[in-house]
């Protein structure tokens, strides 16, 4: 079973060292961010009950807070994921016509992802970039004023990076 | 030209990095609290200075810092809400990734006055590139002395931890937040007890929003007595309003609650206007959870004056006529958008945050959002406006914790004031699929209310 | 003096009683009983940390206490809400209590499968009292009810998922009674569910209480489930000495066929001794068993029917509430028949009644 580098480890451990003693439970939300960076950029059931085990709870407490939480995806996505935000400023800006021009574009509904396993559209609901719409998040990053060009032009260089990074 | 106190340094550039922050005059706030006063006199300070809180409820802070327990032998928690999520609302994101150090400056000095020795940042998970930025600003403070054991001799030790969420807009709400740090689901603690006495790991704590700490530098800088001459009445200070929708120019403006709503939006030095030279059909000044108001009553009260930016005049007429402050998104419809399709968009928000720990909001919310899908796409019924009337009023303060209130409020301000727009998806559904409703009568001006209420 | 406890005086629909202090509104009102208890789907007083989230024990505080008697501006959960001195409180003479009521208890049926039917829980279901009692005659929700994908508990408990209510009962009594908990609340909002996440079977020594906590029909005994309905069975309180947990319970026979066992249950459907899964699942013969007599069953449960003895009369409230006076009734039964007289005390009637029992010249059998 997949284990955390050491330097996760050790980052997991400082995290721990924040809270008083016996509260390790409260880094569960960050650590579940790192899992979910390291093995995949999705957490398996075999995952959670590794960072149980990590934190001393129950796998159950993890189940509990991964299902919660919208950030956790809780199956395999695409190397790239597309959240869009469609709550009503995005509206206003048109965030319904990104959505249909990213769907067609990629061939996919929302919540699927592509054969070639590169992308992943999501919708979202507001991300506060209200004044920045319409806009979504790739990874660490918001990607604002969407227009059918600037989509077009984040697609190629997802596609370019994805093939320089293998 | 309004005063300044939060983003007047936000442009001067580097000023993300210490040294330059510092060459600005930065840090001088913890030095006064730290070296001049005592923990109970910066309370007394910004007790002085009327701040509300800035997150949405507009509770007096001081007032709130008051209140905590300080039982012997207890720690005692300060935590800085940066859970930003209302829809509309993006100026904490703004200063905390302009002038993160002004945030940290703050919370150093709120939890000198609290007695905080670790003091989290709790940030939505989605603003991940800022939790680099503060912590960069934190790990610069702790190099320069201003975090750790003894800061500047006073005796008082500190630390200040970022941590972040992971998707759930129902964090914002302090007890929730406080069970989402605790590394649990985000569950809204039933009240009492309050955090004041039983908080963070059942510590006493106090939950501050990002621009309220902010706002405890130029307190300190300026004194507290000060700060309350600007703005009017109970509204002190400047506050931070960020702007979009259809306007030309979105964007984050700190205003100091003395202009008009009109000037807000027409102004070049706030708004610019409505994008494309359009007209206004209304606006949700707070954050999308306070009532929506069409553009007539949104630019005068019912009484006939003109509409200010401050908590007073933006709730004059209570719900029936006016709105709220709220959190500051102020959120624009232009003359060609549709209430009721925006109105879904809200409705369909709260469905997908709400916790599901109480009964009216976890199913209240879902059905709402339902018909106004069917009125929407054209198999809306008559009777629907009324069932969503009556449901909506049925979550209303039935509920655990506000997102009940802040999920009904816009569906009944949206048929308060649009019930013609609502009426005529149902009545012409086919005409509802291509084209909106316009802009009406909602901009006509209104008839002045000869005596008003007392 | 140390030692006394502090008293609270608080009225509840006009009956005012002392009550500790630190005791809920809830708690206070079912001291009173009948009517005046608001409904609890949620709280459990047996369970630390429940209560608040259902909201049918909504009430009004018309007084917050003696020394600040400002009404409170929003109705309280009274389970969650501590009684102050000289508080003033209104559930069933406030018109506002009753119209949130009823719009807590639709939203609760609006995704509600309504399969009572087919629910082993019919008849003992705390979600069909509270609708009998608060919910409208007809549904105005017109959209398909919410589903679940099922998920498989073990041997023993059946979860059906469609007709919980999150009380979240079931998470507190893992928690709480046995040393691990393998199931909790998943997911958030409308689609929140009880589940495992991974299938896992609840099989601690405890766990199946979370079938006499669960208020409706979303756990039930999977060894009895489909085997009868609750009310063709006859309730007893039995014994038996067991090492885990106390032994005592009810037995739901019909003749000598144990079809159920279950804790023995108060008037407000509370847990008295939680019993373990042994007792619960395993002892199905009546020789397992030392039988103490029958069941005290409310007259107002579906039970009572067929149960000829020790139906219990629950308090009635409301002459109290309505200051001494009697509800005025338009007609009484009795004046124009024979049958029913109020005298006559059916539980104690051995065996069915019969008309001689009415006869004026008669003595009732069995007096």
């Amino acid at each position: 079973m997949a284990q955390f580098s050491a330097e996760k480890l050790a980052k997991v451990n400082e995290i721990i060292a924040r809270y008083p003693q016996g509260k390790q439970k409260s880094a569960l939300i960050p650590v579940l961010h790192i899992a979910q960076e390291e093995f995949g950029g999705w957490l398996s059931a075999e995952t959670m009950d590794y960072v149980a085990s990590i934190l001393k709870i129950e796998p159950i407490e993890v189940y509990e807070v991964a299902t919660f939480y919208s950030m956790y995806n809780l199956k395999p996505v695409g190397k790239y994921v597309f959240e869009v935000c469609q709550t009503g400023p995005c509206m206003l800006n048109g965030s319904d016509d990104i959505i249909e021009y990213i769907k067609s574009k990629l061939g996919i509904k929302v919540g699927e992802t592509t054969a070639d396993g590169l992308f992943t559209l999501k919708t979202v609901e507001c991300l506060g970039a209200c004044g920045y719409a319409p806009m979504m998040q790739i990874g660490k990053h918001y990607r604002e004023h969407l227009t059918k060009q600037k989509v077009d032009a984040i697609i190629d260089e997802c596609e370019r990076n994805a093939v320089t990074n293998n | 030209m309004g005063k300044k106190l939060l983003l007047e340094k936000a442009h001067v550039p580097g000023i993300r990095n210490y040294d330059v922050y510092r060459r600005e005059g930065g840090y001088r706030a913890v030095e006064k609290a730290l070296k001049t006063m005592s923990p109970d006199q910066v309370t007394e300070e910004v007790k002085k200075s009327g701040l509300r809180g800035r997150g949405g409820a507009g509770f007096p802070a001081g007032m709130k810092w008051s209140f905590l327990a300080k039982p012997e032998g207890v720690p005692r928690y300060l935590v800085c809400n940066a859970d930003e999520s209302e829809p509309g609302t993006f100026k904490d994101r703004y200063l905390m990734e302009f002038i993160p150090h002004l945030l940290v400056e703050g919370l150093i000095v709120a939890s000198y006055a609290l007695g905080s020795n670790r003091t989290f940042i709790y940030i939505r998970g989605e603003y991940a590139w800022i939790v680099d930025i503060l912590e960069q600003a934190i790990a610069e403070a702790k190099n320069n002395g201003w975090l750790g054991k003894n800061i500047l001799g006073s005796g008082f030790d500190c630390e200040i931890y970022v941590q972040r969420g992971a998707g759930a807009y129902i964090c914002g709400e302090e007890t929730a937040l406080i069970e989402s740090l605790e590394g649990k689901r985000g569950n809204p603690r039933i009240k009492p007890p309050f955090p004041a006495v039983k908080g963070l790991w059942d510590c006493p704590t106090v939950v501050n929003n990002v621009e309220t700490i902010a706002a405890v530098v130029p307190i300190m800088n300026i004194t507290g007595e000060e700060y309350a001459k600007i703005g009017v009445g109970k509204s002190t200070g400047t506050k931070l309003i960020s702007a979009c929708g259809n306007i030309n120019k979105p964007g984050v403006y700190e205003i100091d609650m003395t202009i008009s709503v009109e000037e807000f939006i027409y102004s070049e030095e706030y708004c610019g206007g409505i994008a494309q030279g359009k007209r206004l059909k209304a606006c949700i000044p707070g954050g999308s959870s306070v009532p929506i108001l069409p553009a007539n009553l949104l630019l005068k009260t019912a009484k006939g004056e003109n509409r200010m930016m401050n908590y007073e005049s933006l709730s004059d007429g209570g719900f029936a006529t006016g709105t709220m402050m709220g959190s500051g998104g102020f959120i624009v419809l232009d003359e060609d958008q549709c209430v009721v399709r925006h109105t879904l968009t809200l409705a369909r928000f709260y469905r997908h945050e709400s916790c599901g720990q109480c009964s009216p909001c976890r199913e209240g919310t879902g059905w709402m959002e339902k018909i106004l899908k069917n009125i929407e796409y054209g198999k809306g019924k008559k009777s629907d406006i009324d069932l969503l009337w009556d449901i909506q009023r049925k979550i209303e303060g039935n509920t655990i914790c506000p997102l009940g209130d802040a999920a009904a409020w816009p569906v009944a301000a949206a048929i308060r004031h649009f019930r013609d727009e609502f009426e005529w998806h149902v009545q012409y559904p086919n005409a509802a699929q291509n084209r909106n409703y316009g802009l009406a009568h909602y901009a006509d001006p209104l008839p002045v209310v000869a005596a008003p209420k007392a | 003096m140390a030692d006394q406890p502090k008293l609270f005086k608080v009225t509840i629909d006009n009956i005012t009683i002392e009550v500790e202090a630190g005791t809920s509104i809830l708690n206070a009102a079912r001291m009173i009983g009948g009517d005046v208890a608001p409904p609890a789907m949620c709280y459990y007083s047996k369970l630390k940390g429940s209560g608040g989230k259902c909201r049918t024990c909504l009430v009004e505080v018309a007084a917050g206490s003696t020394a600040d008697p400002r009404p409170m501006p929003k109705l309280v959960a009274s389970c969650r809400t501590n009684v102050m001195d000289g508080m003033v409180v209104k559930n069933i003479t406030s018109e506002r209590v009753q119209d949130a009521r009823k719009g807590v208890v639709e939203l609760l049926l609006i995704n509600h499968p309504l399969d009572c039917p087919i629910c082993d829980q019919a008849g003992e279901c705390h979600l069909q009292d509270l609708s009998y009692e608060h919910g409208a005659e007809g549904t105005r929700y017109e959209f398909p009810r919410r589903q679940f994908e099922k998920h498989n508990l073990g041997p023993y408990i059946q979860l059906h998922m469609t007709r919980c209510i999150l009380c979240y009962r079931c998470v507190f009594t893992a928690d709480q009674l046995t040393n691990k908990r393998v199931h909790g609340v998943l997911d958030r909002g409308d689609h929140a569910e009880i589940a495992t996440y991974i299938e896992k079977a609840l099989d601690n020594d405890f766990i199946g209480n979370v079938i006499d906590v669960c208020p409706v029909g979303a756990l039930t005994d999977k060894t009895f489930r489909f085997k009868n309905r609750v009310w063709f069975l006859k309730p007893e309180d039995a014994h038996c000495s067991c090492s885990k947990c106390s032994g005592k319970v009810t037995l739901w026979r019909r003749g000598d066929e144990v079809f159920r066992v279950t804790g023995r249950k108060d008037q407000w459907g509370e847990v008295q001794d939680w019993i373990c899964n042994e007792c619960r699942f395993e002892k199905k013969k009546t020789s397992d068993w030392v039988i103490e007599g029958p069941t005290k069953v409310s007259r107002h449960s579906v039970i009572s029917a067929n149960h000829y003895v020790d139906t219990v009369k629950p308090h009635e409230a409301l002459p109290e509430v309505m200051g001494g006076r009697n509800p005025r009734l338009l007609m009484d039964i009795h004046s124009i028949s024979e049958v029913n007289k109020p005298e006559i005390d059916l539980s104690k009637i051995q065996g069915p009644a019969h008309s001689n029992d009415f006869k004026k010249s008669e003595k009732p059998k069995g007096q």
